[in-house]
């Protein structure tokens, strides 16, 4: 039966709403176009263009000196670009100072005013703006119930826990609506169990707000949890921007592969080259890899398949077919995590292939010990191929 | 093995102690002697104090040394904190350790040359302009001014460089502006050094004599130079007396001025540590 076109219309416009990113008529709220932030010599953001929508909790990821920092400071205007500009809800940004700019940040050291109390600290931007006393008093104690943090307003900062100082960051730099919210390595500082838990208080906190995050983190994971989109920058250039999703299905080069999550690459030249398929050739891999849609390029280039551990199988038995897609080696490393299993196959060219298994039924002994003969092999549809 | 290197430990530190504070502990004993006499003991007394509070000369000597000392203290403060704020907050420009460095240069320098300099100075801006007309209080003050100056804009810029500077982008970020931060936010956090601050320089002005002697004009005798020139005519247990309280008065203000660094440190690393916890 075909779907109606009332039906597909409201799927569209469903989808425009929660993707304003695939919606072409979309205007963006946060716009860089062609930033560059030079430092001396040295450019610390090179040229970088990007939109960001409203409502979006959106997240730069990179390691550390990649200009993830340097391009949300000059967000906040705490930096001014060499060359480019930068429009928040259409209005441009240049020679705007810091503190009259609608965003407020959130300090990865939270820089929290040492000599004033909890609420003192949440209220310094409505006393900078000039609001009345009964109307701070009244949005005060409505973000510190939002943080859960009333029990604490007569606290001074000292006296307060690493995730406690973490609310009232937040509460300080929610407090003036600001439109855009800023947050640089917002869990950081926290340790692993309170920074799980505390991603998706954060979460819920903008879902309730309803304000753009603009978040910057070196932590995939973090980022993949939390972010509506992720820019992946390196060397002060944004490699690929996507959601967590498309990032790590159709990775667009070995940089951001593995960068998210773990990968296995192996290198290869195209020998066969077809519109629906295509087939790469590899010395490391001592077999030829079947790809079950077309490559862009031509024969005898080199390619690199990206290989997921957890889309590879392992077997003890030789798979029925071997032609293609199917590596064997020898056991190497066991990490038995548990949950899962990872083993290091390494093959007859030396190359490491890392694969990991869930143990999703009780075995009486591990299933494989190290020095084992095994075969890892892949359905066709699992890899994905980069050209650089 | 740990014992016999122990026992030479608590033995040098006996001993380094004795050579500090022996001669000061005689000082103090010896004011409360009954005797004319200083280095004979003749009982318990107090009588040497009562002299010394109707001693005119002293007490005007101190009243100077005081109103000095205030004076000078106060204005180094106000010269010092912007030297220290530059020093930590201007960032890398050109000569930035060749002026550091002439910063605290006043701190290493003769006492001899910077009096013998300012004196220079003051006789000749007085044939030039006609001021300062004679040599006083304000000239001592003005000499003591420049080597306090020196000592504040070096705390005051420890105490910066140790701070946070994302706790001043915050206020600006929630919408403070860069004269209303420095107020609000920067001045209240360095405060304990600002007052230790103070407090070093009262007490480094109370204590100067050579500079002083240099600058120092007719009806402006500081205390230190009052003592000076009285114990060159024989030691008076007198000035036993007020030695012993110029000890303890400038204890108090060591103490308080260590009291106040020491609780910033701890509250600063109390800070830092719990945000990593």
């Amino acid at each position: 039966m075909l779907v109606s076109e009332a039906a597909l219309e409201d799927v569209h416009e469903d989808v425009h709403k929660t993707q304003p990113w695939n919606n072409p008529d979309a205007v963006p709220y946060i716009r860089f176009e062609n930033v560059t932030k030079k430092f001396g010599d040295f450019y610390a953001v090179d040229d970088v263009s990007l939109d960001v929508y409203r409502h979006e909790l959106f997240a730069l990821l990179g390691g550390s000196g990649c200009g993830k920092t340097t391009l949300l400071r000059m967000l906040a205007g705490f930096e001014e670009p060499t060359s480019g500009k930068i429009y928040i809800d259409g209005v441009d940004m240049a020679g705007v100072p810091a503190y009259e700019r609608p965003t407020n940040m959130m300090f990865q050291s939270y820089a929290l005013f040492p000599h004033m109390s909890v609420e003192q600290n949440v209220a310094f931007g409505l006393v900078q703006d000039g609001v009345s006393r009964s109307e701070i008093k009244q949005q005060v104690a409505e973000m510190l119930g939002l943080v859960q943090m009333t029990k604490f307003a007569k606290r001074k900062p000292h006296q307060l826990s690493g995730g406690q100082r973490q609310r009232v960051a937040l509460a300080r730099s929610l407090i003036k609506r600001p439109k855009v919210l800023l947050l640089d390595e917002p869990l950081g500082a926290l340790d692993k169990k309170l920074r799980e838990q505390t991603q998706f208080e954060l979460v819920n906190i903008q879902e309730k707000v309803g304000t753009t995050f603009v978040m910057v983190t070196h932590d995939q994971e973090e980022a993949m949890t939390m972010a509506s989109r992720i820019a992946v920058m390196n060397e002060g250039v944004i490699n690929q921007t996507g959601t967590p999703f498309e990032l790590y299905e159709y990775p667009n080069s070995r940089y951001t592969a593995n960068f998210l999550g773990q990968v296995n690459l192996i290198e290869g030249v195209l020998v066969d080259d077809d519109e629906k398929y295509a087939v790469i050739k590899s010395d490391e891999a001592g077999c030829d890899i079947y790809i079950d849609h077309a490559v862009q390029g031509h024969q005898g280039m080199t390619f690199w398949v990206a290989l997921r551990p957890e889309r590879l199988r392992i077997t003890k038995e030789e798979p029925k077919e071997t032609k293609y897609n199917c590596l064997s080696g020898k056991v190497e490393e066991i990490g038995y995590l548990g949950g899962i299993s990872t083993y290091h196959v390494r093959l007859a060219s030396g190359k490491r292939i890392k694969v990991t298994e869930p143990n999703s039924t009780r075995q009486i002994e591990p299933r494989y010990t190290w020095e084992d003969t095994v075969w890892v092999s892949w359905e066709a549809g699992a890899a994905s191929v980069l050209s650089k | 093995m740990s014992n016999k290197r122990s026992t030479f430990l608590l033995s040098a530190l006996v001993f380094g102690f004795a050579f500090l504070y022996v001669p000061i502990l005689l000082v103090i004993i010896y004011s409360f002697n009954e005797g004319k006499l200083v280095t004979v003991w003749a009982g318990f007394s107090t009588k040497w104090y009562v002299s010394l509070f109707s001693n005119d000369g002293m007490i005007d000597a101190a009243w100077n040394s005081l109103r000095i000392g205030v004076m000078s203290a106060t204005l180094a403060l106000a010269l010092g904190t912007p030297a220290g704020l530059v020093m930590s907050r201007f960032g890398r420009f050109k000569g930035r350790t060749l002026f550091s460095g002439m910063i605290a240069a006043p701190l290493v320098m003769p006492e001899v040359i910077t009096g013998l300099s300012l004196l220079l100075l003051f006789v000749t801006l007085e044939q030039m302009i006609g001021w300062p007309a004679g040599r006083g209080l304000s000239t001592i003050t003005i000499a003591h001014t420049t080597f306090c100056a020196a000592y504040v804009a070096v705390v005051v810029q420890s105490r910066l460089s140790g701070m946070d500077i994302s706790v001043e982008e915050a206020a600006m970020d929630l919408g403070a502006k860069p004269a209303k931060i420095f107020f609000v936010i920067t001045l209240p956090m360095i405060l304990p050094a600002l007052v230790a601050g103070w407090l070093l320089s009262f007490t480094l002005s109370l204590d100067d004599l050579v500079i002083a002697s240099f600058v120092a004009g007719p009806g402006s005798t500081t205390l230190p130079m009052k003592v000076f020139s009285s114990v060159r005519l024989g030691v008076s247990p007198e000035i036993n007396a007020l030695a012993t309280l110029i000890i303890l008065a400038v204890s108090v203000m060591i103490v308080i001025a260590s009291a106040m660094i020491l609780r910033s440190e701890r509250m600063r690393s109390r800070a830092s540590a719990g945000a990593d916890a």
